[in-house]
């Protein structure tokens, strides 16, 4: 495991999570520098989504160290973990029916300054502009991807939790979702990306952690990637 | 004495009335039980106790604070919403991962025991409350008498059921309301505190209640049970609109308080069961309700 570097804006170490009686995360640990984009790979099952769910408070328990800027974010609730600055889209997107897109997207309250103005979203992603009132679950799969990353660049999170943000999308949309992430980056988001697909992660992350039944196993330098494709095809399985 | 299908128009207009008095009643108690199941998951079987107490709130302003209709009229929900927040906070709030049946029935269990109180310490016999001065009286309408107090009702009814479904449908808030009743979590994930949010919509519904029960005492007295019958029929127009649709309890309401006016009028001998007539027809053709999606 690679040392705890200093400065970093979320380090996790030896975190643990349950639902319920089953023990899921055991003893996870890495970091996430101040404007990076980190990911996490593994397969099926190695409990990424439980590692950004317990980052943001979602998991019925959970236990070690999740230090956020500075503050350990263990034992508080997910509505005060947002209020630091911590931001998560969610794997199945969480469009809601009953809202308008407009309102999906206006939806997750301001929790400091410094994010994007809906002017600037709609840069982003030009398409949700003409569906604004549109019911959000009438969208295609690759707008509702859009407007669940687009409705928490608003709130001024600095930190951005994000699951498989292109899985089951053509290809097409997952080169923009690669351009929109290394966009991000430029205006100085933190990104913690989950992803399945390692050859998409390469193109947008500084670095990899590889997780394996609810442990981080390894860390591989986005440069040190090429090198190390065997050993990554092991770990998730391709 | 002009006629319609053989019935005199004075009779038909005020049994008219009544049901839409009735029907006002219905429209406010089911938005407030279609508001909680939205947010609690939980049928609020104590709906009937709170609204008796609402009636019995006004009496005691009246007859104990010498505060009158008006100020019953603000206070009472504020005061039986706070009992329904500690209601919430101390019993619902740890049922809600469980099955619906386990709020059914602590709720059910509650305003048995409400009533029962009440009952002990004002037996079954009703207790007068007064129209309001600026109220009494009526106007004559040419083809009928319309008492002012009866049109009051029927107007600051309907304009609470849309002020609420306003806000639930049209407003910020009310986008809260509607993202936190399909995923709690993902909502407090934002930084909403869904939890509080979920014991004020509680005090909210019940407020509602409470407020039916201040308009009712000057009609029905204040009595222990009034909310008893009253919720039975209740709880087949929310069946009938559809559990937890804001418009459709407030449309069904109305509607079939119409509906068993009218069957008064021309074939008296249903006008007690129609309603659950209507539910029944309803639950074979449609289960999930008029209104209801599913
Ligand atoms: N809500 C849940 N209740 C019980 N077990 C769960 C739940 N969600 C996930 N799990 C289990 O936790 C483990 C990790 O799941 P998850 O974090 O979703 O993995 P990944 O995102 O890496 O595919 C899996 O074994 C999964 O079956
Ligand atoms: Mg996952």
């Amino acid at each position: 495991m690679p040392e705890a570097a200093d400065g970093a804006l979320l380090a996790v170490r030896d975190l643990h999570a349950w639902y319920g009686e089953s023990h899921v995360l055991h003893g996870a640990g890495f970091e996430v520098r101040q404007g990076e984009v980190v990911t996490l790979l593994g397969r099926n099952g190695a409990g990424k989504t439980t590692t950004l769910k317990s980052i943001m408070g979602m998991v019925g328990r959970r236990a070690g160290e999740i230090r956020f800027d500075g503050r350990d974010l263990v034992g508080l609730p997910s509505n005060r973990i947002a209020r630091l600055g911590v931001a998560f889209c969610p794997e199945e997107r969480g469009i809601f029916a009953s809202l308008s897109v407009g309102e999906n997207l206006l939806l997750p309250p301001q929790v400091r300054e410094g994010g994007l103005g809906v002017a600037e979203i709609f840069e982003l992603f030009p398409n949700l502009r003409e569906r604004l009132s549109s019911q959000g679950t009438k969208l295609s799969g690759g707008e509702q991807q859009m407007l669940a990353i687009g409705r928490i660049l608003r709130t001024g999170a600095r930190l951005l939790l994000l699951d498989e943000p292109t899985e089951g999308l053509a290809p097409v949309i997952v080169q923009q979702i690669g351009a929109i992430i290394a966009k991000l980056k430029s205006r100085g988001f933190t990104i913690l990306l989950v992803e399945q697909n390692f050859r998409f992660a390469a193109t947008v992350a500084d670095r990899h952690y590889v997780m394996e039944h609810g442990r981080v196993v390894d860390m591989i330098a986005n440069d040190e990637l090429q090198a190390n494709v065997d050993k990554l095809h092991d770990y998730l399985g391709v | 004495m002009s006629e319609i299908f053989g019935i005199p128009t004075q009779a038909l207009f005020g049994q008219l009335l009544i049901g839409l008095i009735n029907g006002s009643f219905y429209a406010l108690l089911s938005l407030g039980l279609a508001v909680i199941f939205g947010m609690l998951n939980i049928i609020n079987f104590t709906h009937g106790a709170q609204y008796m107490m609402g009636a019995f709130c006004a009496y005691f302003l009246l007859n104990k604070l010498g505060l009158g209709y008006w100020w019953a009229l603000l206070l009472a929900p504020v005061i039986v919403g706070a009992t329904g927040i500690v209601i919430e906070r101390l019993m619902l709030a740890r049922l809600y991962q469980l099955d619906h049946l386990y709020g059914l029935l602590l709720t059910f269990g509650l305003a048995l025991v409400i009533q029962g109180l009440f009952r002990n310490e004002f037996g079954s016999s009703g207790l007068p409350y007064n129209i309001p001065k600026a109220l009494e009286g009526g106007r004559n309408l040419g083809f009928m008498f319309l008492p002012n107090y009866r049109a009051w009702v029927v107007v600051a009814s309907l304009v609470v059921c849309l002020a609420t479904w306003f806000v639930i449908e049209k407003t910020r808030l009310g986008a809260y309301l509607r993202a936190a009743t399909e995923n709690p979590a993902l909502v407090q994930a934002f930084g909403i505190n869904v939890p509080r949010m979920i014991t004020l919509t509680y005090g909210f519904g019940v407020g509602l209640a409470a407020l039916a029960g201040v308009m009712a005492a000057p009609i029905y007295q204040v009595n222990p049970l009034m909310g008893a019958d009253l919720i039975i029929v209740v709880f087949a127009v929310v069946v009938i609109g559809g559990m937890g649709s804001i418009m459709g309890s407030i449309v069904t309401g109305f509607a079939l308080g119409v509906i068993e006016g009218l069957t008064k009028v021309f074939y008296p001998e249903a006008s007690n069961t129609v309603i659950f007539i209507i539910m029944a027809i309803v639950l074979l053709v449609r289960p999930q309700g008029l209104f209801g999606q599913r």
